[in-house]
């Protein structure tokens, strides 16, 4: 018969891992809603630039001899990948999909015998692809944007990537991160950085795409300085949305959590009760036959 | 002057200031600019300065800027800012601290790409600091 003492214990074990698991879903709600917005307040500067970019590439783009970062090295033999993974456990398989999706894409680089190097933001990606691919790490980031994401974190990152690139140390640069679609499901994205590609502008051309600009400096001119602030922004939407895709995994997975330690609860609350019972009747049952036996 | 210019001052972290007004003076690297409504369609890099917006004849705002990008259109002006802070949110003593703490970074820095990066932040700072004692700035 199992202990009655036992059983209490570990019924309020399961109470205070419930506290804190429903804790941890309401903090990760606030960070959310927080994410969300910062990622939404980040659109119309993005926006704003992919439409520059698409009108001074289109006028370069006839030239032929644009920029390396648009062009890229002219070889594609050396890949870097960034991958975006959380500081913190604790969320789901927030990580765990980064993490395979690299793997993957690793694998199926080296069978195509490029050369790898990874790029980690975030402790988790870091620790989880050293074992097997250790030797191909570059860098490691940690903690960036923990308090609040700002745009010099991402700065930060893209700044190493350029001037790896402009050391000729890679060809081509992937970034992999979660892309939020809702609090319970993420999107592992795969996308391309350098070389850069230009976005697909909507079908029709409205009349503002087309219109004819004057450049000052020239267009070779400005667009060396916008692709590589195009990349930092890049780089800063990508930690955004991997943000808010790790709070509402987190959440998610923490209000599962919660429901689960709800159940174990319940279930654990009638077996004590049981076991009480049973207790109460084996003594009844002990003073019975002892008197019987007088 | 009815005709006004939709004038956008976009950081990467927010949209700022998305407002109709008279012109705008943008400090671009080849020379200040002014936009009018009808301004022809431009696209041009900005160096560290102040934009000037203009109510009628009265300067009405001064925004500093760290470097960027203007993108002018017949009826809007944009610019994408790395850095923004209204003239008068300034403090002139923090920013002479940092030239200070940046001239003594400089000397220290070892490679080149290190000297470059705070050779730039210095810029900025001084263009600040020179962007306060412009006459008018403390309207």
């Amino acid at each position: 018969m199992p202990n009655l003492k036992d059983l209490k214990n570990r019924i309020s074990s399961v109470q205070s891992t419930r506290k804190i698991t429903s804790a941890m879903k309401m903090v990760a709600a606030s960070k959310l809603r927080r994410a969300q917005e910062q990622a939404q307040a980040s659109g119309p500067y993005a926006e704003r630039m992919g439409r520059m970019l698409a009108s001074l590439a289109a006028n370069v783009q006839g030239s032929g001899n644009g920029p390396k970062l648009m062009t890229g090295t002219g070889s594609d033999s050396v890949h870097l990948l960034v991958i975006v993974s959380s500081d913190r456990g604790l969320c789901g398989a927030f990580n765990g999909s980064i993490v395979r999706e690299a793997k993957r894409q690793i694998t199926r680089l080296q069978g195509e015998g490029k050369t790898v190097k990874l790029l980690t933001v975030g402790r988790k990606a870091r620790d989880q692809l050293r074992r097997e691919f250790g030797a191909l790490m570059v860098h490691g980031y940690e903690d960036v944007g923990r308090r609040r994401l700002s745009f010099a974190d991402a700065d930060m990152v893209s700044q190493k990537v350029l001037s790896m690139f402009d050391a000729g140390e890679f060809d081509v640069c992937t970034i992999i991160f979660n892309k939020f679609k809702s609090a319970i499901s993420q999107i592992v994205t795969v996308q391309q950085l350098i070389p850069f590609a230009v976005p697909e502008t909507d079908a029709a051309p409205t009349d503002e795409v087309k219109a004819v600009y004057e450049f000052e400096p020239d267009e070779e001119q400005i667009l060396a300085e916008l692709l590589p602030r195009n990349l930092s922004i890049q780089v800063y939407r990508a930690l955004l949305e991997s943000a808010a895709s790790e709070q509402g995994a987190r959440m998610t997975a923490m209000d599962n959590a919660t429901r689960n330690a709800g159940d174990m609860i319940n279930k654990l609350t009638i077996t004590y009760n049981r076991t009480r019972q049973a207790y109460i009747t084996k003594e009844l049952i002990e003073i019975i036959s002892g008197a019987e036996a007088l | 002057m009815a005709d006004k210019v939709e004038f956008e001052l976009v950081s990467p972290e927010k949209l700022l200031k998305s407002l109709p007004v008279d012109m705008v003076v943008v400090p671009g690297t080849e020379g200040d600019f002014g936009v009018l409504a009808g301004h022809a369609p431009m696209i041009a890099t900005v160096r560290p300065g102040v934009i000037e917006v203009y109510e009628g004849d009265r300067v009405v705002d001064r925004v500093f800027v760290a470097g960027g990008f203007a993108e002018v259109t017949e009826t809007r002006c944009t610019v994408l800012a790395e850095e923004a802070q209204a003239l008068s949110a300034i403090d002139r003593a923090a920013v002479e601290k940092a030239i200070k703490d940046l001239s003594e970074d400089l000397s220290d820095a070892a490679s080149d790409a290190d000297k470059a990066a705070v050779e730039a932040k210095l810029a900025v700072a001084q263009a600040k600091l020179d962007a306060l004692a412009t006459p008018g700035a403390a309207h």
